[in-house]
């Protein structure tokens, strides 16, 4: 680092969240060296890995792209984005990159744009677990073929390696696969030299944009700046401020442990970082250590399982909100009995779920004795069946039960409010993440598939 | 006796993962925190009991310098199945608020 710290504009949480140009024009002017960001995480569910879609729609990605990738080519330097696509899968990756020619070819520039894949085959996971290559991490035990093959897709989290070899390569453009967030952040100011500690601590300090700052409704992104005692944080919005506690409280987002992070080939450890304000509204961290450990990966599988179908009333009868509990056990009962009635063994092990919005829907729990009735619920019904076909056959047998189940007998039917007609949705299947376990590797780019988009060349040629 | 909502201005739960859950309790001050980081009532049986988790694999952090305690459990299903209501388990807080910390664990 013979020109002081490393400084990377880290535009936004996930690309596709919204860059703001203004936020990146002054990263620029503080002589940011490249810009970062990971566009997706597992958070959202396994349907985005299954299906290899993005949860971002395609205008949003493309408008942040189209952000990042001028600014990258004015200033002439790398935009690296990681877990493209939102799941990071070879489809989640080809998708961004198919945008990202898109965006270059409007913008008339020619960057040469890696490409890095790190979905696995199954073949190859299999071979690995037979040799004991791969471990379960807890709740989950070791792992079987069955597991592997029940999977659409399984992708490796990669650490920081391959994108250094990508930006050593001459990368202006890196597409990442599924990567720690913090890697995806870290590897620039690693390439160059910057201390282990800091620049992971950075990225994951970073890796929800203005997460770590104070007034997180103000502006996208923040600036890390990497040296060799430590690295500073400032948001990139001049209207906001980072202070030691909404840097340090970063630590405790979405992270099972507040101190200890596992990744790719080591654990930082965070636990004796000091947090001081340098000015108003940046933050300077040290402390930070990277205890180097032996080469992990962790797994990411999803399935598509079971297949469900939905139906939605609404209910403002005060007679039924004043039972609720008894209403819903009623009417399961019913439409069990409906669908053994009509159906009958062909439904096989089909299950019914009633979800009371406005009541218990979130919690399952019962509301203790003497809960006030609510104004009005929302009734969730929701069909698992092994087809959607039968998923579908259930709601239907079940829909005028559904639609008409009364509190007791001795008044006429009511009708509940449907919101729309057909009232039954085919839902798709039951998405589920699979794996939780690591794969160990003696080189961090074993499991890692560079190619690359060379838009010099194709202008050239 | 007061309950975590009463000594705590925030509390938060998330995924971490999709087979782990973690809530944030901000005690409002450093004497709260003091008085009730180690509570036994916010203990593992705690967790069985609002949870179902596995008592086993209930982790619990304090962070002095931010006058919190994080706590957190393995799902016993994971994330997005046949029943899920809380994909992001962002909600599961709501259980944590009325816990009364000067009680016995789990109680």
């Amino acid at each position: 680092m013979p020109g002081g710290p490393i400084k990377i504009i880290v535009p936004t949480g996930s690309l596709g969240a919204g860059a703001v140009e203004a936020e990146i024009r002054y990263g620029l002017s503080r002589g940011a060296h490249a810009i970062a960001t990971d566009a997706g995480s597992t958070d959202s569910g396994a349907a985005y890995l299954a299906l290899g879609i993005s949860k971002n729609n395609r205008g949003s990605v493309k408008r942040d792209l189209t952000i990042l990738m001028k600014a990258g080519a004015e200033a002439g330097i790398p935009v690296i984005i990681g877990t493209s696509g939102q799941a990071g899968g070879d489809r989640n990756l080809d998708w961004t990159r198919d945008i990202a020619v898109e965006v270059a070819r409007e913008l008339g520039i020619s960057p040469r744009i890696a490409l890095l894949y790190s979905e696995q085959d199954k073949t190859t996971l299999k071979t690995l677990n037979a040799a004991g290559r791969i471990t379960p991490l807890a709740p989950l035990g070791p792992l079987d073929d069955a597991t592997v093959d029940a999977c659409e897709h399984i992708v490796a989290a990669m650490g920081p390696e391959p994108y250094m070899a990508a930006l050593q390569a001459g990368a202006d453009i890196i597409l990442g696969g599924r990567t720690t967030d913090t890697a995806v952040l870290a590897c620039f100011a690693l390439l160059h030299g910057a201390p282990s500690g800091p620049s992971w601590h950075a990225g994951k300090v970073a890796e929800c944009g203005a997460q770590c700052t104070v007034y997180r409704d103000r502006g996208s992104g923040v600036l890390i700046s990497i040296g060799q005692d430590g690295f500073e944080v400032e948001p990139l919005s001049q209207d906001n401020r980072c202070d030691p506690e909404s840097v340090s409280a970063h630590m405790l987002y979405e992270n099972s442990d507040p101190f200890r992070l596992t990744e790719p080939g080591g654990v930082l450890d965070v636990t004796d970082a000091v947090y001081v304000p340098v000015d108003d509204r940046t933050v300077k961290v040290t402390g930070s250590v990277w205890e180097p450990k032996p080469y992990t990966m962790k797994l990411e599988g999803a399935a598509a399982s079971r297949f469900q179908t939905v139906m939605l009333i609404g209910i403002q009868d005060p007679d039924v909100l004043a039972r609720v509990d008894e209403f819903h056990d009623k009417m399961l009962a019913a439409l069990y009995h409906r669908v053994h009635s009509t159906i009958g063994e062909a439904a096989g092990d089909f299950h019914i779920s009633l979800r009371m919005y406005g009541w218990n829907a979130v919690s399952g729990d019962k509301p203790p004795e003497g809960t006030p009735p609510p104004r009005e619920i929302g009734v969730l019904f929701v069909a698992t069946a092994d087809s959607q076909e039968m998923a579908s056959q259930i709601a239907k047998a079940c829909n005028p039960y559904f639609f008409h189940f009364p509190l007791s007998m001795d008044k006429e039917l009511p009708s509940y409010g449907f919101a729309f007609t057909p009232a039954d949705i085919d839902r798709g299947p039951v998405y589920e993440f699979k794996l939780n376990h690591v794969v160990h590797v003696d080189d961090p780019m074993a499991l890692v598939r560079t190619e690359w988009v060379d838009l010099r060349k194709v202008e050239a040629a | 006796m007061p309950t975590v909502n009463d000594v705590c201005h925030h509390v938060r739960s998330k995924n971490a993962g999709p087979y782990w859950v973690t809530f944030d309790l901000f005690f409002k001050d450093p004497e709260s925190f003091g008085r009730y980081a180690d509570s036994p009532a916010l203990g593992p049986p705690q967790m069985e009991r609002l949870f179902g988790a596995d008592p086993a694999l209930v982790k619990r952090f304090t962070v002095p310098s931010l006058n919190v305690v994080k706590i957190s459990y393995a799902r016993s299903s994971p994330q997005g199945g046949m029943v899920e209501r809380d994909m992001h388990c962002g909600q599961q807080f709501v259980r944590l608020l009325d816990v009364e910390l000067d009680a016995p664990a789990g109680a």
